[in-house]
């Protein structure tokens, strides 16, 4: 991990980072690196790897209409609203 | 009545020797006098509980009582509460203003339970201390120079200062477990899947679970009977039948063979390891049989829990983006530049931190060296648990490596804080349900005592617990409080 890492992921992850935050950053991230890396001290190669507890399947439900159209009951949350659409910055010139 | 338990207060509201509205008020005036020492509440919501309580009342009057009627309640700040703030302790959340209620809210209203407040956390529950909260540090009850741990560090410490009998919490690498232990109550984790998380703002899908804090295990078995269950808007929740827990803890205990990880107690703090053997010696002379085992997997927790943990918020939180809800910056120039803004501005340090790991944990070229790894550390980690539970019923350990450390000395070392959750986050990664109750003190700050049990075993957890504390009275101890 270098600093050229640091500024991909941050854009990657929409997060603003400013120069001089770059060092600590990557310092902490190398140490949690560090920590990870860890998991390379057992052979699992032939362990199936877990993505749920309880080893479940996903359900499918029926296909029934259910709760009801809630827009403007969402959008009380947000004063950035015009006739149920979100304003944002100008997109296409 | 706040030295009551919730057992003890059923029964006074059911015979009518207090009433509900008497009671919350009781409740908010003692928040509003000691709080501020501890700022174990993001907020209070007095107008309406008073209005909750006065439901409950006017039905217990005309003879319909529900099984939680009228018992004062704290939400954490996680739990989307209808026409309530919910802040999931982030300034990301400081304005939202839930539309919906969680399904632990919703069942808990439907007992007849009284929400009094929301309680402080550590940002979006990332953090074993509750520093990173927006709204502030929550200080130990037993000592305000201390932490509480956390993530759940406000519903602990709120319980521990007798602020409220009993409270919420969610647990993703030990976020009720840890700070139940730095506080001196009770915590339970569940199973993965025993209760809903919808409405419960996702930090690691595969790892959260809802569950309780009380002061007691009878408590904290009667509410987790009635959080637990199926629910149709949570796929990932289980259709195993609810036991009556509390009735379960209660019968008469049997022998039980206990593993203790030899793993657990290599380099543990000499006063931590005094009093955990002490505990056994109680258990072993009231009918416990204990066992030694090895979970010599469960010290890579960490590691592979620093990988799924981040992983799993990178691509939850990116629903966080200024647009639809939640905080937008300003004068932004274009659509990217509110995102980048809105999340910047939004999200504290450790939130940030955690997002950029899982952001490169799952990046092209890295996926298969970390998040699937850690998925495969996650199975090794599992069946080393399902292994040890073919020969013992419960696993005993203490909860944390130490008692609540000093407000400030880890919130610089992110790799020391992460390591306060070395024996509660296997748990998480194996789905295994998992509690802390008190076990002593190491000076004046509390330490705890964690039962595991295999998947669904929570009665078991509980009734050890129960017995434990039928023979003990750690649980009994109290702080004491400036303002009390």
């Amino acid at each position: 991990m270098n600093k050229e890492t640091i500024i991909k992921i941050s854009d990657l992850a929409k997060i603003d980072i400013k120069d001089d935050q770059i060092d600590d950053i990557l310092t902490s991230l190398e140490k949690i690196l560090n920590l990870v890396d860890e998991m390379n001290s057992v052979n699992t190669d032939n362990v199936t790897p877990m993505s749920h507890p309880l080893n479940l399947k996903q359900e499918l439900r029926k296909d029934i209409v259910g709760a009801s159209d809630e827009r403007e009951l969402f959008q009380k949350n947000n004063k950035h609203i015009d006739n149920g659409y979100y304003i944002v910055p100008k997109i296409i010139d | 009545m706040h030295n009551k338990t919730v057992s003890e207060l059923k029964k006074y509201l059911e015979e009518k020797k207090i009433s509900s509205v008497e009671l919350t008020k009781h409740f908010v005036d003692r928040i509003k006098t000691i709080d501020s020492h501890l700022n174990s509440f993001i907020s209070l919501t007095e107008e309406y509980a008073i209005t909750q309580a006065k439901k409950i009342d006017l039905e217990i009057s005309k003879g319909k009582i529900r099984p939680l009627a009228g018992i004062p309640l704290a939400q954490k700040d996680i739990f989307c509460t209808k026409g309530l703030k919910t802040t999931c302790g982030s300034k990301m959340l400081e304005n939202f203003i839930s539309p919906y209620n969680a399904t632990v809210v919703e069942k808990l209203n439907d007992a007849g339970m009284v929400i009094i407040g929301k309680t402080n956390m550590d940002e979006f529950a990332m953090g074993s201390s509750n520093e990173t909260s927006y709204f502030g540090d929550v200080k130990n009850p037993w000592d305000t120079e201390y932490v509480p741990g956390g993530s759940s560090g406000g519903s602990a410490a709120s319980v521990a200062a007798r602020l409220i009998p009993c409270s919420t919490g969610t647990d993703t690498g030990g976020s009720i477990r840890q700070p139940a232990s730095l506080t001196g109550v009770c915590g339970i984790k569940p199973t993965y899947g025993r209760v809903s998380r919808y409405g419960m703002i996702a930090f690691a899908s595969s790892l959260d679970q809802a569950g309780i804090f009380t002061r007691t295990a009878e408590d904290c078995a009667i509410l987790l009977t009635h959080i637990s269950g199926y629910d149709p808007k949570d796929s990932t929740s289980s259709r195993k039948e609810v036991p009556d827990y509390e009735k379960e803890c209660k019968q008469k205990f049997t022998s039980m063979t206990i593993g203790i990880p030899v793993e657990f107690l290599d380099g543990l703090d000499d006063t931590v390891k005094e009093v955990f053997e002490e505990s056994i010696k109680v258990l072993e002379k009231n009918g416990c049989k204990f066992k030694k085992i090895s979970l010599k997997s469960s010290k890579l927790g960490v590691s592979a829990y620093q990988v799924v943990a981040p992983a799993e918020c990178s691509s939850n939180l990116s629903r966080f983006d200024g647009v639809r809800f939640g905080h937008r910056a300003d004068n932004t120039k274009n659509i990217d530049d509110l995102y980048k803004k809105s999340r910047s501005e939004g999200f504290g340090q450790e939130v940030k931190r955690r997002i950029l790991i899982g952001t490169y944990a799952l990046s092209a070229g890295y996926y298969d060296a970390y998040y699937l790894k850690a998925q495969k550390i996650r199975k090794v980690i599992s069946n080393e648990f399902a292994e040890a539970f073919k020969e013992v019923d419960l696993i005993l350990g203490p909860t944390a490596p130490d008692c609540a450390f000093k407000i400030g000395e880890k919130s610089n070392d992110p790799i020391a804080m992460y390591l306060s959750d070395v024996f509660t986050v296997s748990t998480n990664l194996a789905g295994l349900p998992a509690m802390s109750l008190p076990m002593g003190f190491k000076n004046h700050l509390p330490l705890g005592l964690q039962i595991i049990g295999n998947h669904f075993d929570e009665a078991k957890i509980l009734s050890l617990a129960h017995h434990y504390q039928q023979i003990t009275d750690w649980h009994t101890k109290k702080p004491k409080l400036s303002g009390d």
